[in-house]
């Protein structure tokens, strides 16, 4: 049994709380007796696990950069109890075989849940639809599909997904980015592109699929789901769409809230993203998207790339940043500290949305007794110093290198399990 | 004297641009007497790390530092990506093993010279001689240099030059570099183009933007021609050569437009009958092969500043 004493939930109210048999057993008002036993919780909050749906772990295939431990690893560091690793391995997760043996390696890592999202298209080629339904009837029980990486450009393939899915309930997550109006592109096509010279990824390129693919959605009645939104055009689209009461919702990345393209300016590939960073306004619309509910969940687009492929010049460099253990203290900081959402806006779109929209039953539920217990401890005025060499995940591009942020995670509890405790990992194998 | 690298032309003060050229000018009278060698960098190791083509800016690099007496290594490395073989750090540690006092790059892609001057990998000065679709430092010195010399008296700026640079100005590292120059300098500049050869965000530029060259060719002292390639027809960049050079050439009927005292310059190397026509390119007018004998004197007076050489009249 585990005891949480004088936690403070989201809603500010104080609670004591009992775990046993992966659930909550007992939850009270927090006693002025203070226990000797269990942990003392004294000005941290208690919130439901955090759930990402948005995940690449690299295993099969690229495990120098990160295997499904540690990408589990990195995830329950940053008080993520459940993660959705993307279908670019290397085989793709593009049958039922490779989703079965990913969601193995996750259970034998033991973490957090590790849930594997299909590929659309046969090794993500955009031409022929991968099989779905063998996924979805798979023990990984796949319900979120993309071929994110690249986007699903070809709106009869993207049609015939979004119909096909709507048998098991299945939803289509798309990398939305024209890949015409995107050849070679390497950053945010604008003033600082065109003075540094590199080739421009224009905003118009997002815009243009989600416009495309929440029409296609309307039709066919189903469920699209718009990965890593990036654009103020793409939160008008998808705030349209809501209001026609289109089947859409859509993610933000923690590092899309917070930096933008003026950071290329140096050529440091530790900027390099895809989508690429944005402009000023881009940010603080995302931000106001976030606030407002148009954007229903942040997604960390955690994705780790071993050293030398971004210690290059920045044509050579791979895009991505690692982001699952600096996302809620991100989040925090452009969300929280600018007074646009509240704590429980908060574990609305980084836990309770997140996990209805894939499908997650054990995943983001109110705290309340008999609820499944997957939660975490956060002390959200500490501060901490972000060291890259001493992230969880194998690898260590992180845009947030020496940056203090606020909010500190001190225990992680997953399936009524300590996984990270005081701030440690516990069985971690990288301890 | 400058310090550090030359990475950019942003990086430069207008009067440490204007003592560039100046100790260029000087260092130009001395290799026009009979013994063109000062022995200024004897000792010191310059390597020429060339990813890309580009025989006329190696061999004026080369002349350059050979005039001023330093060691010359060509290293010509083709493809510069981690699959195609060596990294560029790789190489450039290699080149730091080897105790080179310079490294002038030119590479396919932007950045690549501030890569290696802000990284650990080599603590070489480091001279950009062109990076991706970026700057060309250098290149805008002689250009500068070339304007100055036939338009300008020895202690002015540019002031008051009109400057039109035509072409691909989206893919050209010679136009960026120019842009930053040449204004810092007091000139006017105009950029013509067909709009799909402008950069979205060119409107933060301090320019003037043109479609028409025949509404500005009147009105210019300098006419810049850029290099157009080729295969910027299959990406429908424009639609055939021959419109192109129709719309935006340099041909006899626009160089008749031309001022009196009007200067045609050209970065070389020319598509004769594409940007520009024979008549053009050999017309009293064009400077191209003063831009091309005053871009050795530019690149002495960039090695001389960066390596620290002995004060010029020391030198002698």
């Amino acid at each position: 049994m585990i005891k949480i004493n004088n936690a403070q939930l989201a809603d500010g109210s104080l609670v004591d709380v009992e775990i046993s048999n992966s659930v909550i057993t007992n939850i009270n008002k927090a006693s002025a007796n203070k226990s000797v036993d269990g942990i003392d919780a004294t000005g941290k909050m208690l919130l439901p696990g955090l759930v990402d749906l948005h995940t690449h772990l690299r295993e099969p295939g690229r495990e120098d950069a990160e295997t499904v431990l540690t990408g589990s690893q990195s995830a329950v560091a940053g008080g993520y109890t459940a993660i959705s690793s993307m279908a670019n391995t290397n085989p793709v997760a593009d049958t039922a075989g490779v989703v079965e043996q990913i969601f193995r390696l996750g259970k034998a890592a033991g973490l957090c849940d590790v849930n594997p999202i299909g590929a659309v298209t046969k090794g993500l080629n955009g031409e022929q639809l991968a099989e779905l339904g063998a996924m979805a009837d798979s023990i990984a029980r796949v319900r979120i599909f993309s071929d994110d990486g690249k986007c699903v450009s070809d709106p009869l393939i993207m049609r015939r997904a979004l119909e096909y899915v709507k048998t098991f309930n299945g939803i289509i997550a798309q990398h939305a980015q024209e890949p015409r109006l995107t050849i070679n592109a390497q950053m945010n096509e604008g003033s600082v592109s065109a003075r540094i010279g590199l080739p421009g990824w224009p905003a118009i390129a997002e815009e243009a699929i989600i416009a495309r693919d929440i029409l296609l959605a309307e039709h066919v009645q189903s469920r699209l789901h718009i990965c890593h939104l990036t654009t103020a055009g793409g939160v008008e689209l998808v705030r349209w769409a809501k209001q026609r009461g289109i089947q859409v919702t859509a993610e933000v990345t923690p590092h899309h809230l917070l930096l933008t393209d003026d950071l290329v300016e140096n050529y440091d590939p530790i900027y390099k993203v895809n989508p690429p960073l944005r402009t000023q306004k881009d940010v603080m619309a995302l931000r106001e998207g976030l606030a407002e509910g148009v954007i229903d969940i942040v997604a960390t687009d955690h994705a780790p790339h071993p050293a030398e492929d971004k210690d290059c010049e920045w044509q050579a460099a791979a895009f991505g940043m690692v982001g699952l253990e600096t996302s809620l203290s991100v989040v925090i900081k452009t969300m929280i500290e600018s007074k646009l959402m509240s704590w429980s806006d908060l574990v609305d779109r980084m836990s309770v949305k997140p996990a209805q929209i894939a499908g997650y039953e054990k995943q983001g539920q109110t705290i309340s007794k008999s609820s499944p217990a997957n939660l975490i401890l956060v002390d959200p005025t500490a501060t901490w110093q972000v060291e890259r060499n001493k992230l969880k995940s194998k690898s260590k591009n992180t845009p947030f290198d020496q940056m203090k942020l606020p909010g500190v995670i001190s225990d992680v509890i997953y399936n009524g399990n300590l996984v990270v405790s005081s701030g440690k990992l516990v069985n971690g194998n990288n301890e | 004297m400058i310090s550090g690298h030359l990475l950019s032309t942003a990086d430069l003060s207008k009067g440490e641009a204007l003592n560039l050229l100046s100790t260029a000018k000087e260092l130009a009278a001395i290799t026009d007497g009979p013994n063109k060698k000062l022995p200024t960098l004897r000792g010191k190791t310059i390597v020429n790390l060339f990813f890309e083509d580009s025989t006329r800016t190696r061999i004026s690099f080369e002349t350059a530092a050979k005039r001023l007496s330093a060691d010359v290594i060509n290293f010509v490395a083709k493809g510069s990506s981690v699959s195609k073989g060596e990294s560029l750090k790789d190489t450039a540690q290699t080149l730091q093993a080897m105790g080179a006092d310079a490294v002038v790059i030119r590479h396919g892609s932007s950045g690549a010279a501030k890569r290696l001057a802000d990284t650990q990998w080599i603590q070489a000065a480091i001279i950009n001689a062109g990076d991706g679709t970026h700057e060309h430092p250098t290149q805008a010195l002689l250009d500068a240099f070339t304007i100055k010399q036939h338009l300008r008296n020895d202690n002015e700026d540019l002031s008051g030059i009109k400057v039109l640079i035509v072409g691909d100005i989206l893919h050209s590292r010679v136009a960026r570099s120019n842009v930053l120059l040449l204004t810092k300098l007091g000139a006017q500049v105009t950029l013509v183009a067909p709009p799909t050869l402008l950069p979205v965000g060119v409107g933060d530029w301090p320019v003037k933007i043109s479609y028409d060259l025949d509404s500005e060719i009147g009105k210019c002292d300098v006419v810049m021609m850029l290099r157009i390639q080729l295969e910027r027809m299959a990406d429908s960049f424009f639609p055939t050569e021959r419109e192109y050079s129709r719309r935006y050439g340099l041909n006899s009927a626009r160089l008749s437009k031309l001022s009196k005292n009007a200067i045609v310059m050209h970065p070389g190397p020319m598509n004769r009958g594409l940007e520009i026509s024979a008549e053009s390119a050999d017309d009293l007018k064009s400077v191209i092969i003063d831009q091309v004998k005053n871009g050795v004197a530019v690149r002495m007076a960039v090695l001389y500043e960066l390596l620290g050489g002995a004060q010029l009249g020391e030198s002698k």
